[in-house]
């Protein structure tokens, strides 16, 4: 066990590597990796078969006069026509639910949880850092695995999760769940709301790919085998 | 963090006590990096979808898993909401879409029900026949499975009154459907039974136009738009689904079709 700087504790190892003695924190249990790299799949089969979906009424308001608000191209969509699509939706949304339900256990029953999620205390250590992005201020101290700004990002994609399995829950079965698809406004603003959910995580995806096109090999290799070498947040025995 | 059971990592090294344990050499974080990332190889199990043929099998294995589920929890007490006569959707901006925009022309005086199957009293029933059932009209939310929806009024008699008339057996699990415009359908037999699935015989008051399924239609508030067959032309009471379960889910919907 190492210690963060900011006091979590992280599983860690002492390796020897041509000669040179370094410490491996393993950053991603493999609950956590494989949830990632199962998602990443269900979310492309999701969100390309979503669009296909969509495109059968690319609209939110009356069918008559129909005002088509996108045309998404061929190459984004899944699935050829609206009945194969939705094959793929109605296979991918169980995988897609399991994964995040397991996820989500796994977080809480292991405490993997205050290595994610944003908690009141992370709050102010946000701004600093959307600063160092986006106005290229000095970088502040990585003190753990994740950033303030990284776990409200992290946060945000269970939110979307849930937000996107609750109201397609709501968008399968508008009727017998009328209370519930009422509450939201009805069968139409049921599906606006998961349209948003897809959204959410269409907003977090191109920023996390950049992030990880810019952190390197070493930060990608630790979604793979789950070990970070020499990470700059370990507190220094 | 959490000690978790889950995952003894034997390489863990307690804090001060690094310098007694020797580090692991590079052959070792290697062999440890494999056996990290082999406890990924399970994915591999995805690229099925990808295989062409097998990818199409088992989304349609996804799809009927998801009509199981659908039809389990299906309860025939919940009813679908209704609506003011302000919030209907003009008759005009009601869409017909395009299967059955064709109008098969009912040769309306002439036209009768054929029933048969598990029926105590099989034959032709006329629409003054089906008429003469209790009737009712709903304002209800027509979804379609492309996305869109409208509010419409619904005129007819259950569904469920007219199985009765007919002498249905109480046990078939199936209602089929054939139409005019050869257009086709099956059902569950607790969604038939729905009080809000209607045998439609008029629309905002007035008998059916010949685009919205003239003379006869089902209208099933609790299904998808697709499953509310127009210009009715056969029924049949079964217990077994033939292999044509209707004209879209043999191309690949759903065929419970229930939200």
């Amino acid at each position: 066990m190492a210690v963060t700087k900011s006091g979590l504790s992280i599983r860690s190892a002492e390796v020897e590597i041509a000669g040179r003695r370094e410490t491996l924190a393993r950053e991603h249990p493999w609950p956590v990796r494989f949830a990632h790299w199962l998602n990443a799949i269900s979310l492309t089969v999701l969100t390309a078969s979503g669009l296909q979906i969509f495109m059968a009424f690319p609209s939110f308001g009356p069918k008559i006069p129909q005002r088509d608000l996108l045309h998404v191209p061929e190459a984004l969509r899944l699935g050829g026509w609206l009945g194969g699509a939705l094959q793929w939706h109605f296979s991918f949304m169980w995988i897609f639910a399991a994964t995040g339900a397991a996820y989500v256990a796994y977080l809480f029953l292991s405490g993997h949880w205050r290595q994610v999620i944003l908690r009141p205390q992370d709050v102010r250590g946000v701004w600093p850092m959307v600063r160092h992005y986006f106005l290229f201020k000095p970088k502040p101290e990585q003190t753990e695995p994740y950033n303030p700004l990284q776990k409200l990002a992290y946060t945000s994609t269970i939110v979307c999760g849930l937000a996107s399995v609750a109201t397609g829950v709501l968008l399968y079965q508008p009727t017998q769940l009328a209370f519930g698809a009422g509450l939201i406004g009805g069968f139409g603003w049921v599906r606006v709301f998961h349209f948003a959910a897809m959204l959410g995580f269409l907003a977090f995806i191109p920023g996390h790919l950049v992030m990880v096109a810019l952190h390197g090999w070493n930060n990608f290799a630790s979604m793979l085998t789950g070990w970070k070498r020499n990470p700059d947040y370990l507190k220094r025995p | 963090m959490g000690e978790s059971p889950l995952h003894p990592s034997f390489m863990e090294v307690p804090m001060g006590d690094e310098d007694r344990i020797r580090p692991v050499g590079e052959r070792e974080v290697r062999r440890l990096n494999r056996r990290e990332l082999l406890k990924l190889a399970p994915l591999a199990v995805m690229g099925a979808f990808a295989v062409p043929g097998l990818g199409e099998r088992l989304v349609n294995r996804g799809l009927a898993l998801s009509d199981r589920a659908a039809e389990r929890f299906f309860r025939r007490g919940r009813l679908a909401p209704t609506f003011s006569d302000r919030e209907l959707t003009p008759l005009e901006r009601f869409p017909i879409n395009s299967y059955s925009a064709y109008d098969p022309a009912a040769d309306l005086a002439n036209w009768t029900l054929m029933v048969g199957g598990l029926v105590q009293r099989p034959g032709e029933y006329t629409l003054a026949q089906i008429r003469e059932l209790p009737r009712r009209a709903q304002n209800v939310r027509h979804i379609c499975i492309e996305g869109w929806d409208v509010i419409g009024n619904f005129g007819g008699v259950r569904l469920s009154d007219f199985l009765d008339f007919v002498g249905a057996d109480p046990a078939a699990r199936f209602v089929e459907v054939t139409c005019l415009d050869d257009y086709y359908s099956s059902y569950d037999m607790e969604s038939c039974r729905h009080p809000q699935t209607l045998l439609c015989d008029e629309m905002y008051g007035r008998p059916l136009t010949g685009e919205h399924g003239a003379p006869l239609r089902i209208h099933m508030p609790v299904k998808l738009g697709y499953k509310s067959a127009k210009y009715l032309y056969e029924l049949r009471v079964s217990n077994v689904l033939r292999r044509e379960k209707g004209f879209w889910e043999d191309q690949g919907y759903s065929w419970h079709g229930g939200i």
